[in-house]
């Protein structure tokens, strides 16, 4: 399968890419090891993601997740954001390789990752909460745990 | 926009010569070569003919010339017909960590089969550890093959040496050559080949056919069961329009060799300074001096291969890379993970091959188009953020 007009569009004219300096969340996902890094920076103010950028060493379609999902929890709350799914983010995307579907897994967890930052320095949930509200997983990876 | 084409590695663009030689063996010379009547007994001449073109390229015999359907059909032949040939003597082969998928994966098959096959380790340029190759020799080996040149990084094996090995042992040397013909002027018998693998379409001949030589008294047993073509080791029609091209492609290759050779080095060598002389934090894979002409193949750090070729190639420019999103798995190329690339550095590798048709304005086009593209891919990695953040 090849990829989609869509992909191509956010992998030829990524959405906000960069840092937010001063950003009230930082995700980091990925190892270099395996050819995947995503950093997503999130900007929050009354619980509504205000800005979002990213930075992503991949593939295209590392680049184009990367890129259409900063574009779909930009203004969108906390919770909403949460609830954003790869396939969410796959089907905006008109689809992806199947070798390329674990690109879009990364986007969810850059995104929930850069959230959990986000209540940890808000300092007003434990990090048992912080990982059961955001759904967070151990980074599995075969070159990175052998 | 005008394609540029540097994948002369992956495939060439049929010569115009080639194509007009093949063209009426489509047509007016439709004849199968086993029949007996006029137009039969025409193409079997032609398809002699080109095997007298292969076997002269190669200072051999053309009775050790046997045509197949490419490459990969001309290395499973091989190594398959001749590790189980000489079964009852052992079951041992010997390669390297380098070879095409079309040697691996068929010595994997064999491994599945009974066989015992030792992967021979390269250095950092892409040379076969030869001292190893000597310790890995055991009384049941009787095949050791290693490719000619490298596909990805170009290295050009010392293939005598190895064949001495081999003959002091009394056991069979096979080499894949596909990247190497049409490149480098092969003689077997200098050279100690008993058994060596070639490919049309790499050397501006047509897809779908191939060579496999085999040294007069190296039996081996055949692939295809049929008919009694190919001296009763392939069965199957001839392709001819396929043996003539590639009977005029070989003929072309080593009649200009080294007028093609030279203005290729030149464009390789242009490319390979000024990409270092303008992109910093990059490393050259494979040799400097051992090295097929028109292969480069530059590692840029803090990026995937896959992002630099999709960007290419909307500026029409065709190349390929080790990385693993193009390789198909999760792991970068074998040939740069065996030359002890880290993965990470292996990921942003890319594999420019020019060929004859090149010119020095589309090489200046791709080096103008690398030094942006690389710089854009750059400010979007956190690799490159981070690697700045510490300097």
């Amino acid at each position: 399968m090849e990829y989609t007009d869509k992909v191509v569009d956010h992998y030829t004219n990524p959405r906000n890419v960069g840092k937010i300096e001063d950003a009230s969340g930082v995700g980091e996902v990925g190892n270099p090891v395996c050819g995947d890094i995503m950093k997503m920076f999130i900007k929050v103010e009354n619980n509504i993601i205000v800005d979002v950028k990213f930075k992503t060493f991949g593939c295209g379609a590392a680049i184009a997740t990367s890129s259409i999902s900063t574009e779909m929890i930009k203004g969108k709350t906390i919770e909403e954001a949460l609830a954003l799914k790869n396939t969410d983010v796959v089907n905006s995307l008109g689809g992806l390789p199947p070798v390329k579907l674990h690109c879009s897994v990364l986007a969810e967890e850059a995104i929930h990752e850069a959230i959990a930052d986000y209540y940890r320095k808000e300092g007003k949930m434990t990090e048992e909460e912080i990982k059961e509200k955001c759904n967070l997983k151990e980074h599995h990876c075969e070159h990175c745990e052998g | 926009m005008d394609t540029i084409y540097l994948d002369n590695s992956a495939t060439t663009r049929t010569d115009d010569e080639v194509l007009k030689a093949m063209l009426p063996y489509f047509s007016e010379h439709y004849g199968n070569p086993s029949s007996i009547y006029k137009i039969g007994r025409e193409n079997r001449r032609a398809v002699e003919d080109a095997r007298e073109k292969v076997a002269k390229a190669l200072n051999c015999e053309p009775d050790e010339i046997y045509f197949t359907a490419g490459g990969s059909e001309s290395d499973n032949t091989a190594i398959r017909g001749i590790a189980y040939n000489y079964k009852k003597k052992g079951n041992h082969i010997i390669t390297s960590k380098i070879e095409h998928p079309a040697v691996l994966e068929t010595c994997k098959q064999l491994e599945k089969e009974g066989f015992e096959v030792s992967y021979i380790n390269v250095d950092e340029n892409g040379f076969i550890k030869l001292d190893e190759l000597q310790n890995a020799i055991k009384p049941t080996t009787t095949l050791i093959t290693v490719m000619f040149a490298n596909n990805e990084i170009g290295t050009i094996q010392p293939i005598k040496e190895i064949g001495e090995i081999a003959h002091k042992n009394n056991i069979i040397f096979h080499t894949d050559a596909v990247q190497a013909v049409g490149s480098v002027r092969i003689d077997v018998k200098e050279l100690n080949i008993d058994s060596l693998s070639l490919s049309g379409h790499k050397f501006y001949g047509p897809k779908g056919i191939g060579a496999l030589y085999v040294k007069k008294g190296v039996q081996f047993q055949k692939f295809v069961n049929g008919g009694h073509q190919e001296r009763n080791k392939r069965a199957g029609t001839e392709n001819v329009p396929g043996i003539v091209g590639l009977g005029k492609a070989i003929e072309l290759a080593y009649e200009n060799l080294e007028e093609h050779n030279k203005k290729i080095k030149e464009l390789r060598d242009y490319y390979v300074e000024q990409i270092e002389k303008r992109v910093p934090y990059i490393k050259v894979n494979g040799d400097k001096e051992k090295r097929l002409p028109g292969n480069s193949n530059i590692s840029f750090r803090f990026i995937e291969g896959e992002g630099l070729l999709l960007n290419l190639d909307l500026k029409g420019i065709c190349a390929s890379s080790g990385s693993a999103c193009t390789s198909g798995s999760l792991d970068p190329s074998h040939v740069l993970l065996a030359i002890g690339l880290p993965h990470e550095i292996a990921h942003g590798s890319l594999r420019v091959s020019i060929g004859k048709y090149n010119t020095k304005e589309e090489i200046d086009y791709t080096i103008d188009s690398i030094v942006e593209i690389v710089s854009r891919l750059r400010e979007m990695s956190p690799l490159w953020e981070e690697f700045n953040e510490k300097a």
